[in-house]
């Protein structure tokens, strides 16, 4: 297992000594959504009893949890194939499960950090309570290694940085943020709220708002039922491209 | 001698390329063999198929006797490759490179062999020293130091001195030897065919995909033993026919092809005789590359015969 090891250590490396631009920046991101939507909602929205402001800061957690475990899988992979550093990885001895555990687990790992930085500066500004600390905690991990899973399949398929984005910003972007981040789906009318329901982001954003409140659209059972199933089936589907060598190994 | 590396009826296609064309090839342990032939011959996919990066449409490939599929995690322990291409990656110094690149095979404690690699290779010097800011040739010299982090006892080099000043090509093949001589067994192709002819002892030759030739250097220099004899006259014109027919013309000197050094005599005094005395002459041995370009030059006759293209 020690080729994992230093796999891992090396995608950890590879995001840490960039950390203003990969955990720092993501933070402040998401800082300036709250300071906005707070400053022209707090006095107008609440929501299960929760203020406006406290609402959004599991959501804003939650989107930049899904977003930096994304970013940090597929711009390592894409960027080691571009370069043609990806070779280095697979010379070794190194197996598809080593290979997946390590690529997942640094994009988890970036994710929570921002999560966590995203809960610290949040904190000024929305007292929140911490109900259920350990789905919190559940949420916020399956949600990275599903984000990292998706991002070792964008890695991989893309060929290009642009193709990248694409899928970034077609289909990511969208996906998080029409998950309830911003808001409750019930606010919205009855086909929106269905659609929503398909949507497997929600469950992550509602379970984890769950976590921080004790109040949650679906119960949380049900998100987490969801958000595994989604990690298995993501997971599931990483592995078998590492396995045949999908655009890796020709 | 016991078998190092062991390819056997190894084909693979890309779309409409047959890029090898079932190569057989067997390697001793100990050897420091050459693999030659034309860009595109199939050089680097016959080696990333040994590295594992390249997936045979069939055949079988044995490194140390562990098959390179289903036993690929000893196989690569035994394999030190260094890419074609100048790859590197730009978040790391050079120490930082060759430290992962040992933990990727499962060593902890490296620094002392990493030592040794980098002074051998004068890259102390530029130890913590980012990837980006090395030259074209430092960077090519740390793509050797990863491939020995792990002591391979199979070291491949693909054309590791294309693009390399003298004086690191000097100070690797230094290097190259010293571990060849400690056992290490040693595949290279390179289009500088003068290095091929001093270091290798055995040589394949490919081309589109096949073996056309495979042998000693020192019997491949023999079976295609010519004398190429130069040599400038005056009043071409009075030469006979017979004799021009064996000759070739270029810039202004007469080109002969023979294949022994006895033809050099008569030759000689059918041209005095014909009348054109000759101002300036030079004779050179065979080297590889007249083997090269004879051996390429028989296969595209045969595969012509072959295709029922006669011309
Ligand atoms: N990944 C690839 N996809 C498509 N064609 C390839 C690929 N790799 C090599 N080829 C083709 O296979 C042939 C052999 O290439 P290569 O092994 O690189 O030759 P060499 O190293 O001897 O110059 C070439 O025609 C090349 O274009
Ligand atoms: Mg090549």
């Amino acid at each position: 297992m020690s080729g994992f090891r230093t796999l891992l250590y090396k995608e950890v490396l590879r995001f840490w000594k960039v950390a203003i631009q990969t955990v720092a920046a993501p933070v402040v991101t998401a800082l300036l959504y709250l300071l906005i939507f707070s400053h022209v909602l707090e006095n107008r929205v609440e929501i299960n009893n929760v203020r406006y402001t406290a609402f959004l800061v599991p959501g804003l957690i939650m989107m930049s949890v899904l977003q930096n475990a994304f970013a940090n899988s597929s711009s390592s992979l894409i960027g080691a194939k571009m370069n043609g550093s990806l070779i280095f990885v697979l010379l070794p001895p190194i197996s598809y499960g080593e290979f997946f555990l390590a690529y997942v687990g640094a994009a988890m790992l970036r994710g929570m950090m921002v999560g966590l930085g995203v809960l610290l500066v949040t904190a000024w500004f929305a007292p929140l309570q911490f109900v259920a600390p350990w789905w919190i905690l559940a949420f916020a991990l399956i949600g990275g290694g599903i984000m990292g899973s998706l991002g070792m399949i964008a890695g991989i398929w893309a060929e290009k940085f642009d193709q990248l984005s694409a899928f970034q910003n077609f289909l990511i972007l969208p996906l998080t943020m029409l998950s309830g981040v911003f808001y409750s789906i019930h606010s919205l009318p009855p086909f929106w709220q269905r659609v929503s329901h398909l949507n497997p982001f929600f469950y992550l954003i509602d379970g984890l708002r769950y976590g921080f409140f004790g109040v949650s659209d679906v119960s949380p059972l049900i998100s987490l039922a969801v958000s595994g199933l989604a990690f298995l089936v993501v997971g599931a589907w990483t592995l078998a491209l590492l396995r045949k060598g999908y655009k890796l190994r020709y | 001698m016991s078998v190092a590396v062991s390819i056997q009826r190894v084909a693979k296609r890309f779309g409409s390329v047959q890029a090898l064309d079932g190569v057989c090839l067997e390697i001793g342990e100990g050897e420091f063999f050459g693999l030659l032939g034309p860009n595109g011959a199939g050089k680097t996919t016959l080696i990333s198929c040994l590295a594992g990066l390249v997936r045979p449409d069939s055949g079988q490939i044995g490194v140390k006797g562990f098959d390179v599929q289903d036993d690929y995690r000893q196989a690569r322990r035994q394999l030190g490759v260094v890419p074609q291409e100048l790859v590197f990656d730009p978040f790391f110094t050079v120490r930082e490179t060759l430290r992962i690149q040992s933990g990727y095979f499962g060593l902890r404690r490296n620094d002392d062999w990493i030592d040794e690699i980098l002074e051998n290779l004068d890259l102390a010097a530029k130890a913590e020293t980012n990837m980006r800011r090395l030259s074209g040739g430092m960077k090519r010299r740390v793509l050797v130091a990863q491939a020995l982090v792990h002591r391979p006892p199979v070291i491949v080099l693909d054309e590791p001195t294309a693009g390399v000043d003298v004086e690191l090509r000097q100070g690797l093949w230094q290097f190259v030897r010293r571990l060849n001589g400690d056992g290490h067994t040693v595949i290279l192709t390179t289009h500088y065919l003068e290095e091929a002819e001093a270091l290798c002892e055995r040589i394949a030759m490919l081309k589109q995909g096949r073996v056309v030739a495979l042998d000693s250097t020192r019997n491949l220099l023999e079976r295609f033993s010519v004398h190429k004899l130069s040599l400038r006259a005056e009043a071409l014109e009075r030469l006979p026919e017979a004799i021009t027919r064996r000759a070739s013309f270029c810039e202004g000197y007469l080109n002969f092809h023979l294949g022994h050094v006895d033809e050099v005599e008569p030759l000689l005094a059918a041209i005095r005789q014909a009348g054109c005395p000759i101002r300036e002459m030079r004779m050179n041995a065979t080297d590889l590359e007249d083997v090269f370009i004879e051996v390429m030059r028989g296969q595209d006759e045969s595969l012509a015969e072959e295709a029922g293209d006669v011309r």
